[in-house]
């Protein structure tokens, strides 16, 4: 693949869940594009659709409940249209998944190898010996000492960071061109976390891999992200540069989310006194009862425009970064396409004060 | 960051009447008692609903029995033996004249009386047995649940003809006998249900702010040990109206001429080709109330159960 | 020390038995999950623990109330021997010290109102006497934490995590406590509602004039929230001090890798950092190694770390106490025994 075409676009998806309460819109018209190894954070809390997003991609929600429109295109290919046979061959050798709970998405029941070779010998025709002597390789090359030895070991025999290291050896078992971590290094300590985080970046570099990090930690996201995408109630609310979303945020939940956050970093006044966090009051609204204007109106500090209330203000450019810049996209250095010049939009109808006014 | 001031969520209470969307207390049902919750889920399953208005039925029939029956039990009319059903005799009469409709009827009462004495003494004696064992551990379990592993380790019927042997036959020793059976069982589903509850942080908040062992157990632990208790106790009603039935049946029950399901049974059975409403409308009798019992159990425990709690509670909003 | 010490830990010890089972239940081995630890919690300070899952932060604070026997040390509270109370002492000291929990969806009675929960310190302690008087307290007590009081007669399912959150506060405030264990109190929560919450615990803590205990593994928000630090590892505090010392120039290289693996949420700081990555997994707190128990993924190991136990010693800023050789070899020389390997008393 040539570097800069995109690994997945993902075009308008929506999602509709039916429940009890009625039908919640989980998914509003989500858009975006991840490229050969970058990686784009999907920030969002608790109830955001931010996990419901890439469950609908990879086709994991049962269709009974759910209903997903839109398109999503997985190298050309349309995941939302495909095939079920199809679908499953993408899961895992086009697409790996790594969620939170390492404990869960192992088997308790089967060996480590057993496991690994499984997901190996499921998308490509390879002998028994051989699949297992890459099942160690990959081992290796996750960073788990003595990777021959824990091919014939059981999940809780290992301690929860190495059981994580196991998850993302099978993700990458076939080595996929998209990979999705959700909340991936949360379960897990800093020092922990860390490790992960440096054995993911490496792999990434390695392979040219694309990934989709979905957190809720903005200090995670600063590390490693190279573009962000903050949800808020099923929408995205803000996307562009990860300098630019988190260094220069333009939508009041942004805003409110970074305000949120106990700085390590911050100043410490002139009495030793650390400044109180500026805290968004109320809580997310429930998807099935969405507000008709901007998602974030019932909690937001500003509503500065009288159409906030009743006309949900559209994605718009806000600010461009400047040519040549040092954007975060280069940083990895694979995604050199349209990522230096990359727009930083906000869905609000209340921009003023932000363009070159910088937080903190 | 912006200077726009923020209010300090302290300083303004999350109140339910604030802006639309804001505050999921807003938008969720007015509190009702739990009881009157479990009632109305009840009421949204049809089966167990069924089954809850013919148990009232039956009860009332049971209570009501001598003003409903339209003979006595022991009226005899020699010259109306073994007739079969009739509008006169609905339910037909046995080898004595006794009309049958009111011997059905009157023994109702008889039946239930045994059934809820007998789960009545197994659930409060059983109850208490599986508090203690499950709530302290180790030396009071051992001894207290190795006691009713022996109980249960004794054939149920063995024992409860063992207990009748002891205490000779009658209606209220058929039901001490069919509650000292039944106790192991409410021991160790309660037993059980504690294990559960006692490790929940709400229990060890309830000690962190400084309450008794006998506060914890009533307040917190038992209630929430309870739905488990609530359904074994409309299953075992089940078992015991059969039980006094199967008891009577071998003649250890309830003594003729008293009239009783299982002893009816009993005394049909030899009528079974030339009679066989003799038999029928007891064993119909039994059959009915066992059916409707198991299903308000069943009934019972899906509405205890919280996950189908707030299922069915938003879908019936 | 003197009167200002609220709470003091000396030696204090957790020890479970694991493993075992069976039919005679003799346990294979010993976890220690607090294992000698020094502490003093100064009247009116906001004392934040730091230390990472398993470290044995969560029993610690348990312990400190006696709602974890100790098997060994002392805890005095107030002046007065902890685990030697009767059970009236006991019962009064946990009128005095109250707790906040981690989860709020297993922390309240889901069968018993708001109203009731927050209630239940004033029955057990009797401190108001009649119902009209104890509802007007549970009123005072949930405006206190920022709850409106027309809500006391709901069930908890019907609030959010962070508004449960409040009243698993209330009820901890209802026995008019001095000292407040918060156990990770903000971990289950989101962000936006975790500000809340923190904001919400410095207004009360100064408002009351409480003394804190802030159990987290999240350095950034104990950072935010204390007066002073202490960081666990492996059951033993090995770093306490003045916030602003720990949280920004730590003396114990433990602490120094905790730090610097905190993200912060500026990209062109996270860019431009070192992390110091540390090799390998915590040890199991079953099989704590001898010497300084962070040896085996220390940077700085040198050669006394394997024979002798660091004491917490004075290193960097005043106040500021590390336990760890590089300050001079201070502690005891370990010498084996046949379960393994420990200290020398």
């Amino acid at each position: 693949m040539t570097a800069g075409e995109p690994v997945l676009e993902v075009e308008d998806l929506r999602v509709r869940l039916r429940t009890p309460r009625g039908p919640a819109d989980v998914v509003n018209g989500l858009s975006y594009t991840v490229g050969a190894g970058e990686t784009v954070a999907v920030v969002g809390e608790s109830g955001s659709g931010k996990s419901v997003s890439v469950l609908a991609l990879l086709g994991l929600l049962p269709a009974r409940v759910a209903t997903v429109t839109g398109r999503a295109l997985l190298q050309g290919e349309d995941l939302l249209t495909m095939a079920p046979d199809r679908l499953r061959q993408v899961r895992g050798a086009g697409a790996g998944m790594v969620f939170q709970d390492p404990m869960t998405s192992l088997n308790p029941v089967l060996t480590i190898g057993r496991q690994l070779v499984e997901g190996i010998r499921a998308h490509g025709d390879v002998s028994k010996a051989d699949a297992r002597s890459r099942a160690a390789e990959l081992l290796r090359e996750v960073g788990l000492p003595d990777p021959e030895g824990a091919l014939d070991r059981y999940p809780h025999e290992l301690s929860g960071g190495m059981r994580q290291r196991v998850v993302i050896a099978i993700a990458l078992s076939n080595s996929p061109s998209l990979l999705i971590a959700d909340e991936a290094t949360t379960a897990l300590d800093v020092t922990v976390q860390a490790q992960i985080i440096d054995l993911i970046e490496g792999l990434q570099d390695e392979h040219g891999t694309g990934v989709i990090w979905i957190t809720h930690d903005l200090g995670v996201v600063a590390g490693i992200a190279d573009r962000v995408l903050v949800m808020y109630g099923g929408r995205c609310v803000e996307d562009g540069t990860v300098d630019d979303v988190l260094e220069r945020p333009a939508h009041p939940y942004t805003r409110g989310l970074l305000g949120s956050l106990p700085d390590l970093a911050a100043p410490v006044g002139p009495d030793g006194e650390v400044p109180e966090l500026t805290a968004i009051p109320g809580l997310p609204p429930p998807p099935t009862d969405l507000p008709q204007g901007c998602v974030f109106w019932p909690r937001c500090p500003v509503r500065a425009d009288p159409r906030c209330e009743t006309e949900q203000p559209p994605l718009a450019v806000v600010s461009r970064a400047p040519a040549g810049g040092p954007a975060g996209a280069t940083a990895s250095g694979a995604y050199t396409g349209d990522g230096a010049g990359l727009p930083h939009r906000a869905a609000t109808w209340c921009t003023e004060g932000v363009d070159g006014g910088s937080r903190g | 960051m912006t200077g726009a001031p923020v209010p300090e969520p302290g300083n303004s209470p999350d109140t339910p009447a604030g802006a639309p969307g804001t505050s999921p207390v807003a938008t969720l049902r007015p509190a009702r008692p739990r009881s009157r919750e479990t009632l109305s889920l009840l009421a949204h399953n049809p089966t167990a609903a069924i089954a809850s208005v013919l148990l009232l039925l039956i009860v009332v029939v049971a209570v009501f029995d001598e003003t409903i029956a339209p003979d006595g039990a022991n009226d005899i009319e020699v010259a109306d033996r073994l007739q079969s059903p009739s509008w006169e005799h609905p339910f037909g009469t046995d080898d004595l004249g006794r009309d049958i409709l009111s011997r059905v009827i009157l023994g109702a009462s008889v039946s239930l009386k045994v059934g809820f004495l007998a789960v009545g003494f197994a659930l409060v004696v059983g109850t208490m047995i599986g508090l203690l064992a499950g709530y302290y551990g180790k030396w009071v379990d051992d001894v207290l649940m190795r006691f009713m592993d022996m109980l249960f380790a004794f054939p149920a019927v063995l024992l409860a003809i063992a207990v009748l042997a002891v205490r000779g036959p009658g209606s209220g020793n058929t039901a001490l006998a069919i509650g000292i059976v039944y106790t192991p069982i409410f021991a160790r589903v309660t037993r059980a249900s504690v294990l559960g509850v006692r490790e929940e942080v709400y229990v060890r908040a309830s000690r962190s702010v400084g309450a008794s062992d006998w506060r914890i157990l009533t307040r917190h632990i038992l209630p929430n040990a309870a739905p488990p208790i609530i359904v074994q106790t409309s299953i075992s009603l089940a078992f015991a109206v059969l039980a006094e039935a199967a008891l009577s049946f071998l003649g250890l029950g309830t003594q003729p001429p008293d009239p009783s399901w299982g002893l009816m049974l009993a005394e049909g059975r030899g009528y079974i080709q030339l009679a066989w409403w003799l038999a029928f409308f007891p064993g119909m009798a039994i059959f009915l109330t066992v059916l409707c019992f198991n299903l308000l159990g069943d009934g019972l425990r899906d509405a205890l159960d919280p996950r189908q709690r707030t299922l069915m509670a938003g879908g019936g909003k | 020390m003197s009167e200002d010490v609220l709470v003091s830990a000396r030696g204090l010890e957790v020890h479970f038995p694991v493993g075992g089972g069976g039919f005679r239940r003799a346990p294979a081995g010993v976890l220690r999950a607090v294992d000698g630890v020094d502490l003093d919690v100064l009247r009116g300070e906001t004392l934040g623990l730091v230390g990472e899952s398993g470290c044995g932060k969560s029993t610690l604070g348990n312990a400190l109330l006696r709602l974890v026997p100790p098997t060994g040390g002392t805890v005095t509270f107030d002046g007065t021997d902890v685990t030697a109370l009767d059970r009236r002492g006991l019962k009064e000291m946990r009128r005095r010290a109250g707790m906040v929990f981690q989860d709020p969806f297993a922390s309240l009675d889901p069968r018993r109102t708001v109203a009731q929960t927050v209630s239940e310190p004033l029955e057990v302690h009797g401190l108001r006497s009649g119902k009209r008087e104890r509802a007007a307290r549970v009123g005072e007590l949930l405006e206190l934490v920022g709850l409106d009081p027309a809500v006391a007669g709901r069930y908890p399912h019907e609030f959010s995590g962070g508004q449960r959150q409040r009243v698993g506060i209330a009820r901890a405030l209802a026995g008019e406590p001095d000292f407040l264990v918060c156990d990770e109190a903000i971990a289950s929560l989101d962000v936006s509602v975790q500000a809340q919450v923190l904001n919400l615990l410095r207004r009360l803590q100064r408002q009351l004039g409480l003394t804190l205990l802030f159990i987290s593994h999240d350095l950034s928000a104990v950072r935010h929230i204390s007066d002073r630090i202490a960081v666990m590892y492996l059951g033993r505090v090995v770093e306490v001090g003045p916030a602003a010392a720990v949280g920004s120039a730590p003396e114990m290289p433990y602490t120094q890798a905790l730090l610097s693996a905190v993200p912060l949420p500026h990209p062109a700081q996270e860019r431009a950092r070192q992390r110091i990555v540390l090799t390998g997994d915590v040890p199991s707190p079953s099989a704590v190694p001898s010497g300084c128990r962070f040896r085996t993924r220390c940077p700085y190991v040198f050669e006394p770390c394997d024979d002798v136990d660091p004491a917490l010693q004075p290193a960097g800023a005043p106040g500021q106490l590390a336990a760890c050789h590089l300050h001079g070899v201070v502690g005891t020389p370990v010498t084996a025994t046949p379960e393994g390997v420990t200290a020398d008393p």
